[in-house]
C-alpha cells in the first residue's frame, strides 16, 4: 500500500462503462516522512477524500477489484481505501 | 508497451522445463526518434521476428497472456512488428523508408 | 491509473492474434500540472481517443481486460478521455 495526498479530481465523460459513477482522484504519492515523490496516480475513491487529505491507497489489481466489488473483469488498480490521521516512524 | 529493435537471439539448452520451445530475442529500447535508448531486455517471441526488425513488446504479468507464454514463467513478450509510427503528425519511422530526423533550428 | 496525452500512433500489421483490430497510440505520461513526466509508452485504445487528447491509462495485467479479447498481452490501455483536471 502507499500513502498519498489528494491534489485534485479527474473528470471524464467518455470512459469505460464500469467507471460510471466512480469518483477519480489525482493523488501525489508521499514518502513515509510526508515528502512528496514525483509519482502521481489517478485512483478511485472509497473514503470520501477531499483536497489535501492524506490517504492510504492500494495500487494492485486483485485487491482493488475486491474493494470495488467489480468481479474478475474490473479494470481497476489504484483505490483510496482509507484516510490517514497520522504516521509514526520509529526513530 | 515499448518500441524496441531486435538485436540478437538467446540460445539456452538447459532451462526450466516450462520454458522449452520458447524462442528468446534480445531487444534494445528505441526512443520516439528511432534511436537506441539505454535499456535492453530479453523477450519471448511468439511470432517469429527477424534480426533488425522494430517490434512492440509488453512487460510484466501481461507477458503471460499469449498462447505461447500462457502459464509459463515469463515477464516480457513481443506482440507485434511495427510498420510505422508518427508523433504529432510527423512520421518518425517507416519499415520501408529511411527517415532522417530533422534537426531543430538553433 | 495515470494521466497521459496522446501524441502519436503506431501501425503494426503483424501482431499477436488477440490484438488484431486494436488501435495503438503513443501516450506521453503527464504529471499533475499536465507537464510530461517520464518516457512515452505505446498503449492500446478502448475509448476512440484521438491525437492531442488527455486520457487516463491503466498499466499492468489489468490493461488486458477492456479489450475485445481479454486474453491479450497489452500492458497499457487507455480507459477514459479526460474532460477536466482540477
Amino acid at each position: 500500500m502507499k500513502i498519498g495526498k489528494v491534489i485534485g479530481t479527474v473528470v471524464s465523460t467518455l470512459k469505460l462503462e464500469q467507471y460510471i459513477g466512480e469518483k477519480m482522484l489525482l493523488v501525489k504519492i508521499l514518502d513515509p516522512d510526508g515528502t512528496e515523490t514525483s509519482e502521481t496516480l489517478v485512483a478511485f475513491d472509497r473514503c470520501q477524500a477531499g483536497k489535501d487529505d492524506v490517504v492510504l491507497l492500494i495500487d494492485e489489481g486483485n485487491s482493488a477489484r475486491q474493494v470495488l466489488e467489480t468481479g474478475p473483469t474490473g479494470v481497476v488498480r489504484a483505490v483510496c481505501v482509507g484516510y490517514v490521521d497520522s504516521v509514526n516512524l520509529y526513530k | 508497451m515499448q518500441l524496441a529493435r531486435v538485436v540478437g537471439t538467446v540460445v539456452s539448452t538447459r532451462k526450466d522445463e516450462k520454458m522449452v520451445g520458447v524462442p528468446f530475442m534480445v531487444l534494445r529500447d528505441l526512443d520516439l526518434e528511432n534511436q537506441l535508448s539505454g535499456g535492453s531486455i530479453i523477450a519471448a517471441d511468439p511470432m517469429g521476428v527477424d534480426r533488425g526488425e522494430v517490434v512492440l513488446y509488453s512487460k510484466g504479468s501481461s507477458a503471460r497472456q499469449t498462447e505461447m507464454t500462457r502459464d509459463r514463467p515469463n515477464d516480457a513478450v513481443i506482440l507485434g512488428v511495427v510498420d510505422q509510427w508518427e508523433v504529432g503528425g510527423v512520421e518518425k519511422y517507416h519499415k520501408f523508408k529511411t527517415i532522417t530526423p530533422k534537426k531543430s533550428p538553433k | 491509473m495515470n494521466l497521459g496525452k496522446v501524441i502519436g500512433t503506431v501501425v503494426s500489421s503483424k501482431k499477436v492474434e488477440s490484438l488484431v483490430g486494436v488501435k495503438l497510440l503513443i501516450v506521453q505520461p503527464l504529471d499533475e500540472d499536465l507537464n510530461p513526466s517520464g518516457a512515452p509508452v505505446v498503449a492500446c485504445d478502448s475509448q476512440q481517443a484521438g491525437p492531442g487528447q488527455i486520457v487516463t491509462y491503466i498499466g499492468g495485467r489489468e490493461a488486458s481486460l477492456p479489450l475485445p479479447d481479454p486474453f491479450n498481452p497489452s500492458d497499457a490501455t487507455i480507459t477514459s478521455i479526460v474532460d477536466e483536471v482540477d
